[in-house]
């Protein structure tokens, strides 16, 4: 219980910090603080003490937290009081998480169970997120019941909710009660013009609205509920889907509006449609944007407000750390037939070694930022790196799910994002195609840095232009990165070899199975 | 009596059951059903029939043309 109050007082403290924004009205270009330094860049930077607190060990909320912790969904929420344009659904939500992919719905006392059983299992455990299939704040009772019955159990791990926005402001003393401390809101627009491309209806005290007068109320309600939020101290994210055509421009005006009313982080995702989703831009036709057009966008805002950039836009009921999924370990069948026995202590043992890990992956970095500090280059590029967490490049460049990207300059190495790729290395063999849907997804990139490669797929990369990297094999990804960069630099200078610039990315449109 | 649900179109969300103001709605055997004996059309209660306004499939909360329509009395709703 101690834990809960401590995150309590804690909220208090970030309350004065992000009151003062929270009071701009109106459609905001105006006002907001200066630019926080990015959760998705590693460190605390000059993030405010208390919000960096809140979000230090939050996969969802900071990169670097990202290969040490995990966090978990769990599907109790399947009803929805909109429609999206991007969305069937008859699969999950596409707000959080992706359309093509099912979840496994469950009682709240069912989810409760199945979190205890989890959080007992991984220690690194530590978020347990509410988002869907459907809007979790169209389903209060689920969701909230949910809630209660893991605080009651397990204290210290720390809730997030997800949200269309359009039941939020109804909910916020709820929230605030419950010790909630972190709220996702998908905000797409806040122009009804386009509002009404993206949701054909909303369902609002007992009626249905379609067109402007629907994106109207929505917006409103969203940038209400927002407002309420932040002048409780309660730390808000803002979703975003990237249409292009559709919002795409618009994006920076929303990033504006959001920021001017406190919130701490912006997640603009690229839209994910194919006909086979069967949803109205699938078959529209509706293309999503390439991995160029969304890092343009992300640049353009990151001068406003943070921006996150690794969002994997996991499933609803999705279990572990980084790419992995382990939702499959812990059906409801599995779950419901073991006794779970929580033990905090075990687990706040364990997150103590993790902490020792990312201090030393912190030296590592400042050593390697040393030894660039003497270079000078104008000289930008991007490259691949495949881990499965703890900070190292630690995974099979066959065994990659997807792929993180940094951008290398002088000023160090910057994540800037992630590339799913198909899984190129089943059953032990490659497939020609799967390996030619890796290249275009990491097409813009100079390099990949992997543990271990084969002959075959090692000849293809270089064909295509793009070095493959195993001399860094398990060790820390941004420093053998900026190790790399320096001794590119240095054979560039000296003619050794020539920089060219690479083509553009593509962004994968197939949902992210459980066990590929 | 008329509202019924066509059960191989409802994906089982469960939006419509708590939005019917004369709990009508349940979930039997995995798709939502409608007690036509409760059902009002949520004459008395709503302007539009709560359950084929949330559902977010089309043509799949509709009136059930084999039963009468349901005659409102004049008195107000049903307690
Ligand atoms: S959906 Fe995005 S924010 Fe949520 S766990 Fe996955 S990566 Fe993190
Ligand atoms: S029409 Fe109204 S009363 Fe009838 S089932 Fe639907 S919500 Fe209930
Ligand atoms: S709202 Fe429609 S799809 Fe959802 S449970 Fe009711 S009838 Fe089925």
């Amino acid at each position: 219980m101690s834990v809960l109050k401590n995150a309590r007082s804690e909220r208090c403290a970030i309350g004065s910090i992000v009151q003062p924004t929270a009071e701009h009205k109106g459609c905001g270009a105006s006002g907001g603080r200066g630019k926080l330094s990015c959760g998705s860049q590693g460190g605390q930077g000059d993030l405010p003490t208390g919000v960096w607190e809140k979000i230090k060990d939050h996969p969802c909320y900071s990169e670097e937290a990202h290969h040490h912790y995990a966090r978990m969904h769990v599907a109790v929420a399947p009803a929805c009081n909109i429609q999206c344009n991007f969305c069937n659904r008859k699969y999950d939500c596409a707000n959080e998480s992706r359309p093509g992919v099912v979840s496994e719905k469950l009682t709240p006392e069912q989810a409760a169970k199945k979190v205890l059983a989890v959080a007992s299992a991984i220690p690194q455990m530590t978020v347990l997120g509410i988002a869907g299939p459907g809007d979790p704040l169209a389903n209060p009772e689920k969701t909230f019941k949910t809630f209660e019955l893991v605080t009651k159990n397990a204290p210290d791990l720390r809730l997030c909710v997800s949200t269309n926005g359009l039941a939020l402001p109804d909910h916020i003393d709820t929230i605030a009660r419950l010790g909630i401390d972190h709220v996702t809101i998908t905000i797409n627009m806040i122009d009804p013009e386009i509002g009404a491309q993206i949701y054909p209806w909303i369902f609002y005290r007992h009626k249905r609205y379609t067109g402007l007068e629907a994106a109207k109320i929505l917006a409103e309600r969203q940038l209400q509920g927002l407002e309420m939020l932040t002048a409780r101290g309660i730390l808000c994210k803002i979703n975003s889907v990237m249409i292009p055509g559709v919002n795409d421009r618009h994006l920076v005006e929303v990033n504006k509006a959001v920021k001017a009313r406190g919130a701490f982080l912006h997640n603009i995702m690229p839209l994910i449609s194919a006909p086979e989703h069967g949803t109205v831009f699938g078959l529209k036709g509706q293309r999503g944007p390439s991995a160029r057009e969304l890092k343009a966008l992300q640049d353009a805002c990151e001068s406003e407000m943070n921006m996150m950039r690794h969002c994997r836009q996991c499933r609803a009921d999705a279990v572990g750390l980084l790419g992995e999924d382990r939702s499959a370990e812990f059906t409801t069948e599995k779950i419901m037939s073991v006794d779970v026995r929580y033990d905090v202590n075990a687990r706040l043992a364990y997150q103590g070694k993790v902490e020792q890990a990312r201090a030393q992956k912190l030296a590592a970095k400042q050593e390697g930022l040393a030894e660039l500090a003497a270079e000078m280059s104008e000289l930008k590029l991007l490259v691949a790196v495949a881990t499965k967490g703890d900070g190292l490049i630690n995974l099979h460049f066959g065994h990659a799910k997807e792929f993180q990207i940094y951008q290398l300059s002088t000023a160090g190495p910057k994540f800037v994002g992630h590339r799913r790729v198909d899984l190129y290395c089943q059953a032990g063999y490659g497939e020609e195609g799967r390996l030619t849907t890796t290249i275009g997804a990491i097409n813009d990139c100079h390099a990949v840095f992997v543990a271990k490669i084969g002959g075959s797929p090692k000849s293809e990369l270089l064909r295509a232009g793009i070095v493959p990297v195993d001399e860094y094999a398990h060790e820390f990804i941004e420093k053998s990165v900026i190790a790399w960069f320096k001794s590119y630099l240095e054979k560039v200078q000296s003619g050794d070899i020539q920089h060219v610039e690479r083509g553009d990315g593509a962004i994968r449109q197939g949902a992210l199975s459980s066990v590929a | 009596m008329p509202f019924k649900i066509i059960a191989s179109q409802c994906t089982s969300c469960s939006a419509c059951a708590p939005e019917c103001p004369n709990d009508a709605i349940a979930e039997k055997n995995g798709t939502f059903v409608i007690d036509p004996k409760k059902c009002t059309e949520c004459i008395g209660y709503f302007d539009e029939p709560q359950c084929a306004a949330v559902c977010p499939v089309d043509k799949t909360c509709v009136i059930d043309a084999s039963l009468p329509r349901y005659d409102a009395p004049a008195n107000g709703p049903r307690p």
